[in-house]
This record gives structure tokens, sequence and C-alpha cells, in this order.
């Protein structure tokens, strides 16, 4: 490794840009350190024309009900953030007014929230920002996020507050947030014994809940049983994880294969909603030689959009959520879903096998940024870490080996950007394998062997003894 | 001319040696770190004859050479001189020699250093206070500015630089470098080189040299015009114009200041050898004669030097609270029956024997595990703590640059094998064993050497557990245990330095 000549190079670059140096440094200033989902913008489609401007929103008719919802539904799990005057993150209000202004001037009528999410200001942000637009023009999603407790009480004070933090007295969908996990914490000890499920029934009853459904995570037994208890509940929706990597490519442990979701919820003639159509922003942001195969196939189309569309092109999706945390990906996601062109049955082939069978050849973590891991009691930033591996995985250049082409380059590169992403307190050295963390992944990844595996890789890095394996 | 090539090479040597305290990476040790080892008090103390003897012929030839050219505080002292008002017009004075301050100094200095009182010799020795300047007030500065190239090389997804943490080390340390800077810049700036002449042990040791220097700058008598030029000139004041036009080349660090100034060609560098001493008050032979075997005895001999303290706490700040994360409270040093030092130091006593207390090797600690010790009787020397990393088998960056021998060379592998001190475990510290975790482990996973079992045990509440002990001939001291253990601020698991550092 040539240090010296690394920092030649470097200032002699910087020299040479120094004349739009202070352009970029001030876009540098303002751009995001690590995009949820990154969007490669592609400002008009093929014929000139740009959606945004004279598309009209896809919409899909609720058989249950009839409502008209939009095919691009709101994931309202992160927003951007910003210090209090005590140093405390709040969510940026005005952005988040901003952002649900354009969508539902665009026709975006679906916004789903929890409870948990954004460190539990989220359904109140986007309480504020939605009172500020006729309730009749949007549907609002929340859930009941009791995963951590079988208490009763926990579960009345959860849906009261969503009432309040909504600012509304009606929810037209009303999720049970996360099933398929077995155990107390199962279905049965969250919804049956303590009848929350009862109680939630008769809401549904009363009008207060439009449409009851649930969000699955788990393996294909749990799915079965849930979905057969819709002869006794009559589930109005359900929401599932599928994107067109895990169609068929599902590990069938932790999660299942969507197109066996799909084909069930489909036999049942059950309106579904979909959640990480981008698997968590992985899909815009793949391997390198998958982005050239994408890029190959139609140069103008944003990774992204491959991803929406593949899950748009399923005529019993009600609405495919994102979580849009940037004007750029609501705008890139606008021109996908109006004007909605279907993928053909060529083009999602491409996809659920050509490509995927390219990606699952990745040794990625399943980690889709969600944070419901965190805080670590260790103070760890499991997603951090797991993000930072995955994007050096699917750069396809990191360091693999001692004799590799340019090893120590890469090794610098990955250790620098290591230390970069994530403080040195936080890193994977320090997780003492205490557990806490693997009962709240939806995506059931054993989070501490994980961090185990990328603390030994850095190890072995750092002491110059990497060999493949 | 003999001027110009003087202060071209002083500028060339000042600033390699300032860079190698600057550059955190260790690279630039690979081509410059000889300087740090051809400085007086470190040859010394690393007993390296060869430069010893160099340095004392080069000075018996051709005068205190060393002062005005190899000595980074010498040399900084006459970049302030010239910035004063002084310094560019000539307006120093001869001035008689101080002698008790000089010699007692020295004397105080000799003793302190057979009596092995480090602190007061890193406190006189020239280029541990140069070093100590360095390391306590430009390398903050120094990187920060590395840190704000590596906020925009991460801009431009570019590894040339990294971020490095500031942070103050010690607070007498940096108090001491404070106040050194303050006393040498205000005595350059009145007085150009008092300190050298006054104070500075090296270069009274070298004086008992230089007075007998076979090339020195001449007064030509019979040229002289008495117009004292040369003497306003004289950053030493060493010149006596009106005392018999004579030169105290005790004193005179051939900086040739007055050569080029005298308008009657009076005064001449030039071969002088075994003529009379033309110092002020010349001094009988017999005694100089003593003064220069007690300077070589001073200089080739060792010294015994007891050395025995316990670690002061040492209370890193700095808490990233960000939105999701659990706080992290900072680790507090642990109280050590044993200071840890270096892997190739030997033993405790050897290194604290041989350390100048120059900060080089804290400089270039990547793991942030040396830092100058507060404790009054090694005050300035480093030791080892692991708060903020742990000293990596990978890494024998101290090893390579320190320049006095006090850390002897060694490779990663043969520090594997040797022992700086041993770990134990507090057990009430430990959260396997107070029931606030069901397993860890961490410790014994990070263990370089594989000296950490996880053995089984019946906790208290009556579940079977499994945690560490320390099987104590293979540890090595490398406080890896120590710093990754989970228990805050004190960990659970501490490493106590050993007397002697033997293999493991």
């Amino acid at each position: 490794m040539n240090k010296n000549i690394d920092r030649r190079e470097f200032l002699k670059k910087t020299g040479e840009g120094a004349a739009i140096a202070g352009a970029v440094a001030m876009a540098g200033a303002c751009a995001p350190k690590k995009t949820v989902e990154t969007v490669v913008a592609n400002t008009v489609t093929n014929d000139g024309k740009d959606p945004l401007e004279t598309g009209k929103m896809e919409l899909r008719t609720n058989p249950g009900n009839g409502d008209q919802v939009s095919l691009l539904g709101y994931g309202c799990m992160r927003f951007t953030m910003k210090k209090d005057s005590n140093g405390k993150d709040i969510v940026d209000q005005d952005n988040v007014n901003n952002l649900i202004d354009y969508a539902l001037a665009h026709g975006v009528n679906y916004f789903d929230t929890a409870p948990v999410y954004l460190q539990g200001q989220s359904e109140k942000a986007v309480g504020i920002a939605l009172k500020r637009h006729p309730r009749n023009s949007y549907y609002i999603a929340t859930k009941m996020s009791n995963q951590s407790s079988n208490d009763r009480k926990v579960a009345m004070h959860l849906y009261n507050n969503s009432f309040k933090n909504l600012q509304t007295d009606y929810l037209d969908y009303y999720l049970l947030h996360s099933l398929g996990r077995g155990g107390a914490l199962g279905f049965k000890g969250r919804f049956e014994d303590n009848g929350v499920l009862d109680f939630l029934l008769e809401e549904r009853e009363k009008g207060k809940i439009r449409q009851l459904g649930l969000s699955f995570h788990g393996d294909q037994k749990s799915f079965d049983e849930i979905i057969a208890l819709h002869d006794k509940y009559h589930w109005d929706f359900v929401q599932i994880q599928m994107n067109y990597f895990d169609w068929k490519h599902a590990d069938g442990v932790r999660n299942v294969n969507a197109e066996y979701l799909y084909e069930e919820l489909d036999k049942r003639e059950l309106p579904i909603v979909i959640m990480e159509p981008l698997q968590g922003g992985r899909l815009s942001r793949p391997a390198e030689n998958v982005v050239n195969r994408l890029k190959e196939r139609d140069p103008q189309a944003s990774l992204a959009s491959w991803a929406f569309r593949f899950v748009g092109s399923y005529p019993r999706v009600l609405t495919a959520l994102s979580g849009m945390v940037y004007m750029e990906h609501l705008q890139d996601n606008l021109r996908t879903f109006m004007d909605f062109k279907p993928l053909t049955e060529d083009e999602k082939t491409f996809l659920d096998t050509e490509i995927a069978d390219i990606m699952a050849n990745y040794p990625t973590i399943d980690c889709n940024d969600c944070k419901y891991c965190m805080p670590c009691p260790y103070g760890i930033d499991i997603p951090g870490i797991f993000m930072h591996y995955n994007n050096n995985v699917n750069k396809g250049n990191f360091p693999r080996n001692k004799e590799q082409e340019e090893y120590q380059k890469l090794r610098r590169a990955y250790l620098v950007s290591y230390d970069r992403a994530i403080p040195t307190l936080r890193q994977a050295s320090h997780c003492v394998g205490c557990r806490q963390c693997i009962p709240k992944c939806p995506q059931s990844i054993q989070i501490p062997r994980q961090l185990r595996r990328i603390d030994d890789y850095v190890e072995k890095l750092k002491q110059n003894t990497l060999t493949s394996e | 001319m003999l001027k110009k090539i003087r202060v071209i090479l002083a500028a060339l040597c000042f600033v390699a040696v300032t860079l190698l305290f600057l550059d955190f990476s260790g690279t630039l040790h690979h081509w410059l770190g000889w300087l740090a080892k051809i400085q007086f008090l470190p040859a010394v103390l690393a007993l390296n004859l060869v430069v010893i003897i160099a340095l004392l012929v080069l000075t018996i030839l051709f005068g205190r050479i060393y002062c005005s050219v190899i000595c980074p505080l010498g040399v900084f002292q006459d970049g302030v001189a010239n910035l004063s008002r002084k310094g560019k017009k000539g307006k120093y004075s001869y001035s008689k020699e101080i002698k008790w301050l000089r010699y007692g100094v020295w004397v105080l200095f000799v003793v302190a250093f057979i009596a092995g009182i480090n602190a007061l010799v890193a406190l006189l020795a020239p280029y541990s206070s140069w070093g100590r300047i360095v390391q306590n007030l430009l390398a903050p500065v120094w990187q920060w500015c590395n840190n704000l190239l590596a906020a925009i090389a991460e801009r431009r997804d570019s590894y040339a630089f990294y971020t490095k943490d500031v942070w103050l080390k010690s607070l007498p340390t940096f108090i001491v470098a404070l106040v050194s800077l303050i006393v040498v810049v205000i005595l350059a700036w009145r007085n150009g080189r008092t300190y050298c002449n006054t104070i500075c042990p090296v270069g009274t040791t070298l004086s008992f040299f230089s007075r007998f220097a076979m090339f020195r700058p001449v007064i030509d008598a019979s040229k002289c015009k008495s117009c004292h030029v040369c003497e306003k000139k004289c950053k030493a004041s060493c010149i006596d114009i009106d005392g018999g036009k004579k030169i105290d080349y005790s004193r005179c660090v051939d900086c040739f200041n007055c050569l080029d100034n005298c308008k009657f060609g009076a005064l001449k560098y030039r071969f002088a050898w075994g003529r009379k001493s033309e110092s002020p008050e010349a001094a009988p032979a017999d005694k100089t004669r003593r003064a220069f075997l007690i300077g070589s005895a001073i200089t080739l001999g060792g010294a015994a030097i007891p050395a025995r303290a316990q670690t002061d706490e040492d209370a890193p700040v700095e808490i990233q609270g960000e939105g999701g994360f659990a706080d992290i409270i900072p680790k507090v040093a642990p109280k050590r029956s044993m200071e840890i030092t270096p892997f190739g130091s030997e033993s405790v006593e050897a290194f604290y024997k041989h350390c100048t207390a120059c900060q080089l090797c804290v400089s270039v600690c990547p793991n942030d595990v040396l830092r100058p010790s507060k404790n009054f009787s090694h005050l300035m020397q480093p030791e080892m703590s692991f708060e903020r990393g742990y000293c990596r088998p990978e890494c024998v960056k101290c090893s390579e640059v320190c320049p006095t021998g006090a850390i002897l060379k060694i490779t990663p592998e043969e520090k594997t094998q040797w022992k700086v001190g041993t770990a134990s475990i507090q057990t009430m510290l430990c959260l396997v064993e107070n029931g606030e975790v069901e397993e860890c482990g961490n410790c014994s996973r990070h263990c370089p050497v594989g000296a950490i079992h996880m053995v089984r045990k019946d906790r208290e509440d009556g579940k079977r557990v499994m945690v560490p002990s320390v099987e104590e001939e293979l540890c090595i001291g490398c406080g890896a245990c120590e710093n990754l253990c989970p228990a805050r601020p004190i960990s659970a698991i501490t490493v106590n330095g050993y007397q002697i550092h033997h293999k493991a």
C-alpha cells in the first residue's frame, strides 16, 4: 500500500476540482450520508413526457369496501430527524409536511405508520401533516405494536394513543403488527388470550376500524396457521414482504417465498399490502454486476423502479409501501406509479430468476435497516454495521484474501470506511452476545452471530491474515 | 556562505524532526526515524556509542554545530529570535557566563539522571521538550487539519485520509509543554540562546568539548576595529570585544551570524587547534580536563534508577448520543498494581530509565494506548492504558520509533510471545457473574493468544453460566479483554503490568 501516492493523488484531484469544489461541498453538506432507498432519478420517460406533470396515479380498488387506494403507499417509518435543544432527535416536521403535501397532490392516498416508528414519533408527525387535509382524501393505516408485551393495558394504551396522535376518530386500516412469531409473544399471547383481538373486532363492528388486517414476518407454518384463522376472524387485508428477490429466494426458515404468500392470499381473494418492495433499499443498491444487467436492459429506468413495477404488476396488490425520506425518492417513485406500466412476463422472470439468482450468490445480510433491534443496550450500531458490510459486498470489490489484486488498497478502504460509518465504540467487536436483539428482528437475523462474523472478518483484515476459505 | 548552509540544514532537520512527531501514521519514520536517534540524550539513553562518539567528535572538530543544526529546540529558538526585533537588527550584547545557574542546572540534571528522577531529566532535555511541545500543542492542530481533509475525503469517496481522535492525553504534561514553550519563547525573543547556554544540560555537556573545538570562529585582533557588530549579532552573547576580543567557545553554537557581518574581515571560521583558549576566563587545563572526563563518564555510563508507582485514573470524555443509540459510559482506567510499559521495553525499570519522555511513541500509537504518565516519579514518560483501544497484535509502531532504546525493536511475531502484564478478573463487575447477561465471553473471544478460558460456574441464582478465567502464563497483557469488556466504567477484566517482562 502506498499511502503517499494515494494522498498525492487525492490532493491533486482536490486541486483539480477546486473550481467546482465550492459547489460540490455545498451540495455534499446537505446530501444524506446514507440513503435508505437510493434513487437514480429518471427525469423523463422514454416518450419524453414527465409523468409527474401529466400522469395519473394508478389506483387499485379494495374489493372489501370499494376504497380507491393509490398503488404507491407512503411508508412512514423513516423521515429526516434533527436535534432539539437538548440534543434529542426529533422528527423534522416541516419536511414531513412537504413530502406528504406533495404526495397527496400527486395521488398518493395511503399512509402507513405505527406507534413504534421513528422512536415513537411517526404517528404524531403524520397526524399533524394529514390534519391539514380533508379526512376523506386519504387512508390512514396504523398498527397494534404490542410485540413486547401480552398485557392488555399496554395494547389499550397503544390503541387509544393512535387516535390521539393521528387526530382522527376512525382508522381506515388497522394491522396486528408483525405476526408470525411463536412462543409467549406469539399471536395467541398478544391477541387471543388477553382479549385484545375481541376488542378490535368490536371496534371494527363499530366502524372505528374500517379494515382489520395483519402484517406478517415468519415461516410457512405460522403463515398457514394465521391464514387459516381467516375463516374465524375474517381478515380484511394482509401485509406481506414481497419483492423480486424474495419471490423465489426467501430462505424458507425465517421468511417464506413471496410467491407462496401471494398465491395463498390470492386464493382467498384477500387484498395485499406490500412492504419491503425494495427489500429495505437493497434492491436499489445491488451488486455492481446486477446494476449493469438492469441498466443494460433499460438505461433510463431507475433501479428502484424495477422493484416497484415488479410488485405493482400483481393485480391482488392493493398498495406497495415505500419509505420515502427525501423528495427525490418520492418523485422517482411517483414517476413509476403514475401512468403505471406493468412488467411483461418475460421481465418478471428476468427479475425474479435471473437477477435474483445473481444476488443470492452475494453473502450479504438480510438486514433492511428497520432499526427494530435498536437501541442495543451495549450501544452497538447493528443496522449501521450490516449496511456498511452489505454495501461493500455489493460493490463486489471488497477485500477477500491477501493475494488478491489491490488487496492493500481494498483493505484500507474497508477499514477506513468502517471507522467512518461506525464509531469505534459502536462496532461489532463490542457485541457481548446477549441476544436481546434476536426476537426484535423481523427478518430473524441471528444478529450476534452475524456481528461476530463481521468482527472476525475485520480482525483478519487488521491483522493482515485474511485468506480465502 | 557557512551561515546559509547552516540555516538550510537546520531548517531541514527541524522540519523533519517536527514532522516525526506530527505524522501519526508512522510512515515518515521509515525514512526520517534516524533523525530522532541522532539526538544527544536519546543516543546516551540508548547507549548508542556510535552516535555519541560521532556527536562528540563533531563537537571537538567544529564546535556546537549540534546545537544550531540538529537540536530542534535550538533551531526553534533561532527562529523565534529571528522574528524578534532584536534578531533582525542585532541588538545583542556580551553577557557574562552565569556559572552558578549553568553548572548548577547541569549538576542537578546529572544527579537527577543518576538518581532516576526522570521527571526532572525529561523537563530539562531539549529534544524531549520539543517533542512535548509538538505533541501537546501542535499535533492537535495538525490532527484537526487532517480531520478536515478526512471529512472532505469522505465526501469524495477517498480513503487517503482518515479521522484521528484528538484528546488530551495528560493534563500535567500539557501544562509542562505549554510552560516550556512560553519560557523558551520569552528567553529566545529577548536574548537569543540564553536557554541553550544557561539552562540546557545537553548544551553544557557539549560545551565541555566545544571549548577545544578544532575549527572555530576566531577574531583577528589586528584587523578588528572594535565596531561591536559581531557582538551585537551574537545570539549566544559570547563575543566579548571590550573584554579582550574574545569568544567564549563553551557557549558559541556556531551559528556563523558574526562571520559575514564583519566588514573588516577580522572574523574567520578556521582551524585553531591547540591555541590558547580564548574564553574570557580561560579555565585551567586540569579543571577543563576534569570537566571533559566527567562529561564523558556521564555521557557514556549508564545509570541505575529505581522505579515504582501507581497509575492515576484517566477519564476520557466524548459520548456520542445519537438518536436510537444507547449511551455508552466512558471507560475509566482501573488502579493498576504496576504500570504497563510497551512491548519491547523489557522491564518497567529499564523503560523508565531509558525513556526521555519525548512523546514520539505517544504520537504514533494508532490505538490511543500510550499516554504520558501523570505519576510524579515518571511524569511525562509514557504508560499504557486501555480505555480507548488496546495494544493490537499486529502493531509494533512504538518500538520502531523509540530513539532511546527504552522500547527495543520487536516484530509482531515476537510481540505475541512477550508478557508485559497479566489480566485478572474482578468477579463482582463481570456482567455474567452479576446476572446482567446470560452469556458474554467477549474477552475470551478477542484474546489474541487464547489465554482466557470460559469455564462453567453455578451462579448464585442457580443458573449455570460460562465465566472467563485467565491462564496467567499465556496472557501477554495486551489489554484486548480490558478494552472490549462490556462492564463500564471500570472493566471487569483488567491488566496489571509486570515488573520484568518475559517470554510468555
